[in-house]
């Protein structure tokens, strides 16, 4: 009884006589109350631009494992895949908060009303060829073993890169980053676990988990390539230079392959970066077509 | 030969005076208690078809997580959905403590031998209805669900506390959008009275037939399955939600809608409780596709779960063996 009048209260009368309830949703601005200072020494366009990079690898594949909230194979699944692209998302609002805090908004500030915070008017208002992401996770999800095999590839090189990025020298960027690595760790294991279950479960798990590998491999021959202000950013000990991790992430794959029963490719031969330049396919495109459709249609509205 | 029975029989009497005696002192019956088969069948029936309208109902809201509007609106959908298919594990759950199994379960949402809430049937055709559904929908279901939490059956009822404390908090979620909105562009508050007409009636339907077409809800009553009446909980949900729809701002579409100053209670027009037969039998703008959804999941994934049974038994005897 008593429950049942509290539930009914806290309904009725949260509200405080305003009919304003109070939200306490944790989802709020990203960055409030954060000191966004860029510390001497470091180029705030590079920042923000490395922040893009990073924020959008964490935005489209969060879209992508979305796709597999109620199609997901059990009920748990769809919790975790949930999760993870929770986990993700709120990344990609911090980095992308980080980018407009330092004045990195190109075009897209022009284009969204000024209501409209920074997150927003980069995640909505920029075209493909702004995108900073690399192809491995712009690809599209395929079969639950190929989404694995991505999810496993890209969260190994993200968490690499992450604890890597806990010593920048943007306090901001090692912040997000040290929040960053608990998460990236929890999606490695549960990725590489569904690997394994799938590598060594039953034929056809095995031929698609393998199928699933020899696609995403292809993509990984860009990932370790760093860009000019990547090199840039690292002198001055800001960024990560992703060549520097590619031996621990290949470690790690391989690992997970060999007990999954499944063969690693050969790394693919390092390729000039094409993502992190704006270089797309045309997935992408269809991509931020879903994303941004709804919020490009009210440029002056806010939600 | 026949003494058995009898005995059985004794036995059964006292089993049931026990049963009843926990009821009547308002006390919880827990798994491993014997009840009635009739008490155990209900239970099973409307434990489940509450956690497949949890399951189908991440559908009409999960259309929008790709195009939520902004990264803020989109988190919180996708913490709403995903909340949704807990909610459907933990009453799976409850609902196996009976005997029932979840696979099974599920195979009879998808060959449609088991109904889920008719309100996830109909579209979401604006973001404005992921707040309508948060407010007006869950609204609804809180006034449903909280008087659960007073089930008789333990299990239940402590599902129902942690559901229902979600659910307000979701309530709460989606009314905020719709504040959101209405102070917005004029396409926006039209977009919200466009929502709120087209979701009034089907959530005031959410509460089930009228208590004098209600066939199951006297035994219920009496088992403390059920605390309230149909037309009870639609009266309670109806006089907390006209003054939320005035604050907001939004016409709720029923001219016949006024205060009674007289009982203080509000009184609303005729429900179309054909539609809601249409609907509930299988009728409805998006029935078809609901279960095709949950049937694609279950199907098109099921070497998956194969997998993950064949790893598990590889492992465990390599384990034995060791």
């Amino acid at each position: 009884m008593a429950h049942e009048e509290t539930v009914y209260e806290a309904l009725d009368h949260a509200s405080g006589g305003d009919g304003h309830w109070a939200f306490g949703t944790g989802f709020d601005e990203p960055l409030a109350g954060v000191d966004t200072t860029v510390p001497e020494g470091i180029d705030p366009a590079d920042l923000g631009e490395y922040c893009l990079m990073l924020g959008d690898d964490a935005l489209v594949l969060a879209q992508q494992l979305t796709r597999w909230v109620t199609a997901a194979p059990e009920l748990e699944e769809e919790v975790a895949v949930a999760n993870v692209a929770l986990d993700l998302l709120g990344q990609a609002r911090l980095l992308l908060a980080r980018a407009g805090s330092v004045g990195v908004l190109g075009r897209a500030r022009e284009q969204a009303t000024e209501s409209i915070p920074d997150e927003d008017a980069l995640a909505y208002f920029r075209d493909p060829d702004e995108y900073r992401n690399t192809g491995l996770v712009e690809a599209p999800n395929g079969d639950f073993a190929r989404t694995m095999v991505r999810l496993l590839a890209a969260a190994t090189v993200r968490l690499a890169v992450f604890a890597r990025l806990r010593d920048s020298r943007d306090p901001v960027l090692a912040a997000i980053a040290a929040k960053g690595v608990n998460e990236l760790a929890y999606h490695r294991d549960h990725a590489a676990r569904w690997v394994l279950r799938l590598g060594d479960g039953t034929e056809e798990s095995h031929r698609r988990a393998q199928a699933g590998v020899d696609t995403v491999w292809p993509l990984l021959d860009d990932v370790c390539t760093a860009t000019d202000l990547e090199v840039r950013l690292t002198a001055a000990g800001v960024a990560v230079d992703p060549a520097d991790v590619r031996d621990e992430v290949s470690d790690v794959l391989t690992q997970v392959l060999e007990r999954a029963t499944l063969t690693a490719p050969d790394w693919p031969a390092a390729a000039p970066p094409r993502g992190r330049r704006g270089e797309h396919t045309p997935e992408l495109a269809e991509l931020l077509t879903d994303l941004q459709g709804l919020a490009r249609q009210h440029p002056a509205a806010t939600w | 030969m026949s003494t058995p029975t009898v005995e059985h029989s004794l036995d059964e009497a006292a089993f049931h005076e026990h049963f009843d005696a926990t009821i009547a002192a308002d006390r919880r019956i827990e798994p491993r208690d014997w009840m009635p088969e009739g008490y155990r069948r209900t239970l099973i029936r409307q434990i489940a078809q509450h956690a497949h309208s949890e399951i189908i109902g991440m559908q009409p809201e999960g259309d929008w997580l790709l195009a939520a509007p902004s990264l803020r609106r989109k988190a919180i959908l996708l913490a709403k959905v995903q909340d949704e298919a807990g909610h459907g594990m933990y009453l799976y759950s409850a609902a196996e403590t009976l005997g029932a199994d979840r696979a099974d379960l599920t195979d009879k949402l998808i060959e449609r031998k088991q109904k889920y809430s008719s309100i996830f049937n109909y579209a979401t055709l604006t973001y404005a209805d992921v707040g309508v559904i948060g407010w007006l929908v869950d609204g609804a279901a809180i006034c449903n669900q909280v008087p659960l939490c007073r089930s008789s059956y333990g299990p239940y009822a402590r599902a129902m506390i942690r559901i229902c404390k979600e659910e307000s908090f979701h309530q709460r979620q989606g009314y905020e959008l719709l504040m959101t909105m209405m102070r917005g562009t004029p396409a926006q508050r039209a977009m919200v009275q466009d929502a709120v007409d087209r979701w009034w009636w089907p959530s005031l339907m959410m509460f089930g037939p009228p208590d004098d077409d209600s066939p199951n809800s006297a035994q219920s009553m009496a088992w403390g399955i059920k605390r309230h009446s149909n037309d009870e909980l639609r009266q309670r949900f109806v006089d907390m939600t006209v003054p939320q729809a005035e604050f907001l701002g939004v016409t709720l579409p029923d001219p016949e809608l006024r205060l009674d100053p007289e009982t203080g209670h509000h009184r609303f027009g005729a429900i179309d409780w054909d539609e809601f037969k249409r609907v509930i039998s299988g009728d409805g703008p998006a029935n078809a596709e609901r279960i095709a959804r949950r049937r694609a999941a279950r199907d098109d994934n099921a070497w998956v779960t194969e997998a993950a049974t064949a790893y598990a038994t590889k492992h465990a005897a390599r384990k034995h063996s060791a």
